[in-house]
């Protein structure tokens, strides 16, 4: 089940919405699409969904293609698009055995596959109620149910914890990462810690090109070449920069702001400066406090890539 | 037309949910009872047993009613974005769109059927013909078929209800009343075919009982010029500019 995407451009009049990419998705994976608003997360998925035609460039599912076979693929996704757009006059459970229905799932399968969808995704007490009356996180949760109604191998999910609370993202989180045990799911967010916490991994997209593609670790140690430490020194000696700027291995020295006695150290790259930050401490007799190693954020590598 | 069908269903179930449906029956009814029964030109002051006065004021009342029943039936889609959810499913637009236009005529033959008791109470009356009644309730089926099919491709080109309430409107006077001035007012080739286009010739024709095949390629031909048009419109997002 694997999705093959090759020199995809979409154009939307003269802009380039997406511009020539190219990925493959294999079967099992959890990959995270992740980019500033308008990079063209959406417009790709919109395109694997067969929601709208390619200006260029070819996606296959399963080594079907989308200007083949679309009603085969349709069947093998699952789709939550953005905003989770929803018919709020259905009931839960009507709505639920529209989209069964449209998705060709047998008559005698419909009501089993209502109530599993119903029980995975916690709507047990709201199944009757009308998706008007429903709160934003029960929406989402049906917008989910629907788009698994079907047993779909592929879930597609646009932006699928917008708009809820801090509990309901952790549980759709939750769903995510167990869905992506046996399914192949794509997901977008422009929030890094929610990509990092799901996804196997990341392609970060920006203006319509893949500007990275990896697992978080990978993109991080790619952006990782300098070490950055921030250390908690007490001395009475004004010549504490200059001294540790004397250390060969530093590149920069910066004391930290509202916070006396604190300094950010940058290194060289590939070079470690603790031992020595350390070492001179001892001879100077300074009192080293603190000293942390600070990890390169994922924040970091994201804005540093599409900025 | 399996698929179809499930769309029809759910477009009557939200009719019959939302009170468009009974407002729709309601209103029809108590319109062309008034003006078939009690006020005007009624029944009683013509003093014969048809159903005419019924299929006139019908031919009026459905050309008002079907635009505000089509109005909101794909631009809302539009609006809310269901229109993705519905087209990422295994489903085409023309399956969409006909699903539609079926669940508005259905709506309408139920509104019609409704109507019958006029037609049980004129037979009581005197000599009804029965072929022209018969023939009347065809023409109104396919008069609203036309008027669905012109309003569902109307609703899809807009976001916005009102729009598509007036533009199926607009495009529909030129069929229901103008094309029949236009061809009263000019002469020749031109009246003709203007006389050809207007709806109100050909209503009158299968009203009288006789199905003629140029009737029925007109409406055939509306009816599939308008389901063509909103498909075409639905699949705007594949076009490539």
């Amino acid at each position: 089940m694997s999705i093959i995407v090759k020199n995809l451009t979409k154009k939307y009049g003269e802009q380039k919405a997406v511009n020539d990419i190219s990925f493959k998705i294999e079967t099992g994976e959890v990959v995270g699409f992740l980019g500033p608003n308008g990079a063209g997360k959406s417009t790709t998925m919109k395109m694997i969904t067969c929601f709208m035609a390619p200006s260029n460039g070819n996606i296959t599912v399963d080594d079907i293609s989308v200007n083949e076979n679309q009603s085969l693929i349709k069947k093998k996704i699952g789709y939550l698009p953005e905003n989770n757009p929803l018919y709020f006059d259905m009931s839960i459970v009507d709505y639920l055995r529209f989209t069964a229905e449209i998705q060709g799932v047998s008559k005698s399968d419909i009501p089993g596959r209502i109530g599993e969808m119903i029980e995975l995704c916690g709507l047990a007490r709201e199944k009757h109620k009308n998706i008007n009356e429903l709160s934003k996180g029960f929406r989402q949760r049906v917008g989910l149910a629907q788009a698994m109604i079907h047993d779909p191998e592929v879930l597609i999910l646009d932006e699928p914890t917008t708009g809820l609370d801090p509990n309901q993202i952790v549980e759709i989180r939750k769903l995510i990462k167990e869905l992506g045990k046996q399914k192949t799911v794509i997901l977008s967010s422009h929030i890094l810690s929610e990509v990092e916490a799901t996804c196997d991994r990341i392609l970060i997209i920006n203006r319509g090109r893949i500007v990275a593609d990896g697992t978080s670790e990978t993109l991080r140690s790619q952006a990782d070449g300098q070490e950055l430490l921030t250390v908690h020194i007490e001395a009475v000696n004004e010549e504490l920069q200059k001294s540790l700027l004397g250390l060969g291995s530093v590149e920069k020295v910066s004391a930290i702001e509202d916070k006396p006695g604190f300094y950010s150290i940058q290194s060289k790259p590939n070079m470690e400066s603790r031992k020595a930050i350390f070492d001179l401490c001892v001879k100077k007799k300074w009192y080293l406090l603190e000293m942390t190693g600070i990890e390169t954020r994922l924040e970091d590598v994201f804005r540093d890539l599409t900025n | 037309m399996k698929k179809t069908w499930i769309i029809t269903k759910r477009e009557l179930a939200s009719f019959f949910d939302s009170l468009t449906a009974y407002v729709m029956v309601v209103l029809f009814l108590g319109l062309s009872g008034i003006f078939t029964w009690l006020v005007g030109s009624n029944i009683f002051v013509n003093n014969q047993a048809n159903m005419g006065v019924f299929f006139g004021i019908a031919f009026w009342s459905l050309f008002f009613f079907i635009p505000a029943l089509t109005m909101k039936m794909v631009a809302e889609e539009n609006r809310l974005g269901t229109i993705e959810l519905l087209t990422t499913k295994d489903i085409t637009d023309g399956q969409i769109i006909r699903g539609k236009f079926f669940a508005c005529l259905i709506l309408i033959f139920i509104s019609l059927i409704c109507t019958l008791p006029y037609y049980i109470t004129i037979s009581q009356l005197g000599n009804i013909d029965d072929g022209a009644v018969i023939g009347g309730y065809v023409g109104l089926l396919f008069l609203s078929g036309s008027y669905v099919a012109i309003g569902l491709f109307a609703s899809s080109i807009t976001t916005n209800q009102i729009v598509a309430f007036l533009v199926a409107l607009f495009v529909g006077i030129f069929f229901h009343l103008l094309f029949d001035v236009m061809g009263t007012s000019t002469s020749g080739v031109l009246a003709s075919f203007f006389n050809y286009l207007s709806m109100r010739v050909h209503f009158d024709s299968i009203s009288r009982g006789v199905v003629d095949s140029r009737d029925l390629v007109y409406f055939g031909s509306i009816i599939t010029m308008g389901l063509y048009l909103a498909e075409l419109m639905l699949s705007k997002r594949n076009w490539q500019s």
